[in-house]
């Protein structure tokens, strides 16, 4: 009982902190930008998270997806329509059904064989991007176009000039989608996922298709994954294909597990920490990824529960 | 007819004969065992029987379905449940979420994104049953993994009851434990045949449990049918004795 109102009372404080975040990330030092940065970096890990932390399957090639949900958004705005809304929705449909054709062949592979194959088809795509100048710009990435302000009809949101009325687009986005991962993992389908982290085998043989369903966690969680990357270019006004490169993919594993890839918001304290430490440290030193992976080493080292694995010890004892 | 039967089922392993030509009929309601020294293709034989793996040759009626190719999701579909030799549990979900999987799976909730709240309620009632069966109500809400072995056995195999099957293999459900729990883990097992008439065949070492359980035995030696009969046929067969009976005393 004690935990139920510790769960409920973490939930309350995280969606009252996102939602004034604008409000009091200045005094802490922070600004505007910095939070959205948060949220679609948030947004990625959690989304890996559901693969990683609730299903067991280590994915090292979620930026393919998260740079075909950025590229999917930015070519809908520059060459096909103005449009936000349907940026973000073509992006979308690009990285889910890549994810859904691709997590088709691979779903038979486990562990290293599985994290191996996902690197090397997340750089089949990284170098099309970059090989295909005259359609993605190349490595110059794609430029010349922005977000579009919203039309609602009786008024206009003006996304693009306005900082604050765009984190709370994506919030919008991140809380739809947030709504949508915790329905589906307190569902029979989610306790399917954990019976398949917790033991393959005893899922199997208590009649759970197996590939079917890490198949199904797969495109979900890419289908999230390519939300975030759709608001990233957005958030930029600008991709380039550092956005599809196995460094990235390699960032979201990272922030997951700093944060705790057993709790349900561990992914997004990792976030937190991950992109102010990059915002912070990248302004003194070149070499902020030594930092970052200093402290990364560290975390799993002694706390190989992430951050949030600390509190909850913390907690209970 | 047969619930189970098994023609003919040969395995190998590259040059390595793990069971050879056997051959098993099952009637409905019938417990039977399946003995035989370390190594004579017991558990290999329950692999081919659950689907594990196929088989190199022969086929496997169930329920006068040839199953020989089915995946083992459409084997647990059909009725069919099985235990290991090591448990396999869910170790970091409580008691009560192992069996809600199973359960849920049963009534064909597998890919549900949302439950409603009378499927809720029927679910817990569901579960709550199974664990007051299993004499595991007082440990609803601890981590399997946590739990002494005699638990984590009957949790396991409450997990294969929660699918309603119609057959349940058992591998060597005794297997390291006390007289206590070996006892109360044979209580069980004699209830669920017993007062619940559930098919049940088991592979056991612990003589004095396939005595006091199995209708029929089946002896295995060498990947081979050694012996089939009553156990007081086999107690009394002279080449039973001599490979295995004779060994253990």
């Amino acid at each position: 009982m004690g935990r139920q109102i510790d769960k409920h009372t973490a939930n309350v404080l995280v969606w009252l902190l996102l939602l004034t975040a604008p409000y009091w990330m200045s005094w802490v030092g922070g600004y505007t930008e910095l939070g959205s940065r948060v949220l679609v970096m948030a947004l990625a890990a959690m989304a890996l998270n559901f693969l990683l932390g609730f299903t067991g399957v280590l994915s090292f090639g979620h930026a393919a997806y998260f740079g075909l949900g950025a590229y999917g958004a930015a070519m809908t705005i520059k060459y096909l329509v103005p449009s936000t809304p349907l940026a973000i929705l073509v992006g979308v449909l690009a990285g889910t059904a890549a994810a859904a054709i691709i997590g088709a062949m691979i779903v038979k592979l486990r562990g290293v064989y599985f994290a191996m194959v996902t690197i090397a088809f997340g750089q089949v795509f990284y170098f099309i991007t970059f090989r295909w100048n005259n359609v993605t710009g190349g490595d110059d990435g794609l430029t010349n176009w922005n977000r579009m302000p919203i039309n609602l009809g009786f008024t206009k949101l003006d996304i693009l000039h306005n900082p604050e009325l765009f984190y709370y687009f994506i919030l919008f986005y991140f809380a739809i989608s947030v709504a949508l991962m915790t329905l589906l993992l307190r569902s029979p389908f989610g306790r399917t996922l954990l019976a398949i982290r917790e033991n393959e085998r005893r899922a199997r043989f208590l009649g759970i298709p197996v590939e079917r369903h890490i198949w199904l966690s797969f495109t979900i969680s890419c289908f999230f994954v390519s939300i975030a990357g759709a608001l990233y270019a957005l958030l930029n006004n600008f991709v380039d294909p550092r956005a599809l490169y196995w460094g990235q993919s390699g960032n979201f594993v990272i922030m997951a597990v700093l944060g705790g890839m057993r709790s349900f918001w561990g992914p997004l304290v990792g976030a937190v920490i991950f992109v102010v430490l990059q915002d912070y440290v990248s302004s003194m030193t070149a070499n902020w990824e030594s930092f970052i992976g200093l402290f990364f080493v560290l975390i799993v080292l002694f706390f190989p529960r992430g951050v949030l694995g600390i509190i909850r010890r913390k907690a209970t004892s | 007819m047969s619930l189970l039967q098994v023609d003919n089922v040969s395995r190998h392993f590259g040059s390595l004969v793990a069971v050879s030509d056997v051959s098993m009929m099952v009637e409905p309601g019938e417990l039977r065992a399946v003995i035989g020294p370390n190594g004579a293709g017991k558990t290999t034989f329950f692999n081919l029987i659950s689907g594990f793996f196929p088989p190199s040759a022969g086929s496997i009626l169930f329920d006068g379905k040839d199953i020989t190719s089915f995946p083992v999701h459409k084997r647990v579909a059909m009725g069919m449940a099985r235990t290991f030799q090591i448990t396999e549990i869910f170790p970091e979900l409580t008691v009560r979420e192992n069996l809600r999987i199973p359960v849920e799976v049963a009534v064909g909730l597998r890919l549900s994104p949302w439950q409603s709240r009378k499927s809720d309620t029927e679910i817990r009632a569901r579960v709550a049953e199974l664990m007051e069966l299993g004499g595991l109500g007082a440990k609803a809400d601890r981590l399997v993994g946590e739990l002494p072995h005699g638990d984590q056995r009957a949790t396991e195999i409450m997990m294969s009851l929660a699918l309603k099957p119609r057959l349940l293999l058992l591998d060597e459900p005794t297997a390291g434990m006390g007289d206590q729990e070996t006892y109360d883990i044979t209580k069980l097992i004699r209830r669920l045949h017993k007062d619940q008439h559930l098919t049940i065949v088991l592979i056991e070492h612990d003589m004095r449990v396939i005595f006091h359980l199995a209708d029929r035995i089946m002896v295995l030696a060498e990947g081979s049918i050694l012996a089939e009969g009553t156990p007081s046929e086999i107690g009394a067969n002279e080449s039973v004795q001599a490979a295995y009976l004779g060994k253990a005393a």
